[in-house]
């Protein structure tokens, strides 16, 4: 019995990450035109959710995560109104965004809103959680980092989400770690405490090949959204790459209402041309996933490489050891000095 | 030594700490602790530490103040119920130090503007977050050598030293902190971001804080007035420690720091709990000290 005949007729919610995700790729510098074109792309290829902020989301403008060209707000201005189909989702990070900046982007046309945190700190999220639904939006709990929770846990932290009035809660591998059994073993888990009308995510990263196979087999657990990113344009070797992700589910029967051609054209013709580099599997976006670090590490790892003269790899893999989590990209800096330091690269500062 | 009295009024893992910092003192007298959970753990613990406790919020404190002579209280509850807490105490001729991210009284760090307030009579004054504490000193040593355009500063908490309240009101601890980083870091904007580590075993609370200045940094004076501070928060918190920095980019300076606590109620890793029952102690003692001198007189606050 192939599981493929299983779901056949599938319907999936397919939610693009190009615009957001994908800024992290592009050192947070897209400009209102990419924006323009990348999401009327989308949304004639029949895309249904597209989401659209600084890498980091709300909030998302600072040093630590670097400052984008314009606010997000600016840049939902721009989008919302040239959409004819597709609506426009944002992320909030609770302890960077706040709500009053979710009232802003819900102003700007916002409609929907991915509440991330940290996979085992669901209960910094309930008053943003409830103030999306009380604003109509569609609700989405986001548990980063999925790897570094067992099934258990998660299926415990997505209850806290939904109490709080998340109507679909995500597995999200951050680092691009888990392969398909760990996809699995998570969505199962949080299917089988959750109630049956709150709908299950996944969002990968590319960074061991996994990102086609692991939103399959969450699919085969039940999960009814998947975040992909046309051409992959996304933190570290990217997310799962939309236009692939398409073809693969056609083969399979599966139903993502996207028009497969008009997505593997803007592929080569939208996204390729505006790649700073070619975001792919490589020495040290592969890192990443072995170690199981947080994707947007990567360029600012390359960075501090650059500047204290301590190797990408060896700052990743130092990373991952510590336990860093998203949000903490001044450790990267700081991991590196002290490094550097212990190399002899780098003298003390002393009274 | 006469001793002024007080009362900790909330008994999660702040007001628990603060009954050991305040035992300390050579001003201070822990006399009543207030919950409002009768089976929980930290009013067990004042219990056993010789306290009086009840488990009735407030309104349980209010009939004993007078008697009791309890002249200072901490409020380590939460800003929805500090307001009415504050008022309530007042009323009685109570000082309050607010631990809360209310803020509805002055900001205070201590190695920035304790000494602006010890000549007023405050009657409410606001500790902001533990991360204020911790970055605010920076901040402020590098502004009072140089204009600070910007100031940005993260805040990476173990999970284990975050208790409920925290947790669920986070968007108050961004805005009180942002909103500190100008008024008493004295940069033109500021912003704050909070990031709550889960490792095992635990993180030490790490801090970093970048500055960005108006025209190029000075760069030498800038590094000796950090140092300088620096020393300063050390005499309240030994754990305060520089582990990287000060760096410059352009008008960038980045200050990478950590805090140890001193291991009271939670072990070390929990410095951002250190560094705020110890900031509230020592402004505590500023005022008690400021009574017992004779030089301000509580009176009971008339409130319209």
């Amino acid at each position: 019995m192939s599981q493929h005949h299983d779901l056949k007729g599938r319907k999936i919610i397919i939610h693009d990450m190009c615009l957001r995700d994908g800024m992290h790729a592009k050192r947070e510098q897209m400009s209102i035109e990419q924006m323009v074109n990348v999401a009327t792309a989308l949304d004639d290829a029949g895309v249904p959710l597209i989401q659209v902020t600084h890498g980091a989301g709300l909030g998302g403008n600072s040093r630590q995560h670097g400052f984008a060209p314009h606010s997000n707000e600016e840049y939902l201005r721009a989008v919302v109104p040239k959409l004819k189909q597709a609506k426009v989702s944002v992320l909030l990070l609770p302890g960077l965004g706040t709500m009053k900046e979710l009232q802003s982007a819900y102003d700007c046309g916002a409609r929907s809103v991915h509440v991330a945190t940290h996979c085992t700190e669901a209960d910094t999220s309930p008053q943003h959680i409830a103030f999306a639904r009380n604003l109509g939006m569609d609700t989405t709990g986001f548990l980063m980092m999925a790897h570094l929770n067992t099934p258990e846990g998660l299926a415990q932290q997505g209850k806290l989400m939904e109490s709080y009035g998340a109507q679909t809660v995500y597995i999200t591998d951050s680092a691009g770690y888990m392969l398909p059994a760990d996809v699995k073993a998570r969505v199962a888990a949080l299917r089988a405490a959750l109630k049956s009308e709150t709908e299950i995510g996944f969002h990968g990263h590319h960074n061991m090949g996994m990102g086609i196979s692991n939103s399959i087999a969450a699919i085969e657990e039940g999960a009814s959204r998947i975040d992909a990113s046309v051409a992959g344009l996304g933190a570290g070797a990217g997310n799962t790459p939309l236009e692939v992700f398409v073809a693969v589910c056609e083969r399979m029967g599966i139903v993502t209402g996207c028009d497969l051609f008009k997505l593997m054209d803007m592929a080569e013709d939208v996204i390729l041309p505006m790649m700073e580099h070619m975001v792919r599997v490589d020495r040290a976006s592969l890192t990443l996933g072995y170690a199981g670090v947080y994707s947007t590490f990567l360029l600012h790892a390359k960075r501090a490489s650059d500047r204290f003269g301590v190797p990408t790899r060896d700052i990743l893999i130092e990373l991952g050891r510590k336990k860093m989590i998203g949000g903490q990209e001044d450790m990267i800096v700081d991991t590196a000095m002290t490094m550097a330091k212990e190399r002899g690269l780098l003298k003390e500062v002393t009274a | 030594m006469k001793k002024i009295r007080c009362a900790l009024i909330g008994s999660g893992n702040i007001g628990t700490d603060l009954i050991y910092k305040i035992k300390r003192s050579e001003v201070l007298e822990p006399v009543w602790m207030v919950g409002i959970d009768p089976a929980s753990e930290g009013l067990a613990r004042a219990r056993s530490m010789g306290l009086k406790t009840t488990a009735e919020g407030v309104d349980g404190l209010l009939p004993h103040v007078l008697a009791d002579n309890i002249q200072i209280a901490f409020d380590a509850t939460s800003a929805y119920v500090h307001a009415e807490n504050s008022r309530k105490l007042n009323e009685l001729g109570v000082l309050m130090i607010d631990l809360t991210p209310a803020a509805i009284g002055p900001l205070c760090v201590p190695p920035v503007n304790l000494l602006e307030h010890a000549n007023k009579l405050e009657m409410n004054v606001n500790m902001i977050s533990c991360a204020g504490q911790a970055t605010i000193p920076i901040v402020y040593a590098v502004s009072r050598i140089q204009g600070v355009e910007y100031g940005e500063i993260i805040a990476s908490l173990s999970s284990k030293s975050i208790g409920p309240g925290t947790r669920a009101n986070l968007d108050e601890f961004t805005y009180t902190t942002s909103n500190a980083i100008e008024v008493v870091g004295r940069a033109r904007k500021g912003k704050a971001l909070a990031i709550i580590n889960p490792a095992e075993p635990p993180m030490l609370m790490r801090n970093t804080i970048y500055c960005q200045t108006e025209g190029e940094p000075d760069q030498a004076r800038i590094t000796e007035s950090i140092l300088q501070m620096i020393g300063e928060v050390q005499k309240y918190v030994p754990g305060y420690r520089l582990v990287n920095g000060p760096i410059f980019d352009g008008k960038w300076v980045s200050v990478f720091m950590e805090v140890a606590g001193l291991g009271d109620y939670l072990p070390r890793y929990a410095g951002n709990l250190d560094i705020m029952t110890a900031a509230a102690t020592r402004t505590a003692e500023m005022f008690a000290a400021e009574i017992l001198a004779g030089k301000i007189q509580l009176k009971p606050l008339e409130i319209a």
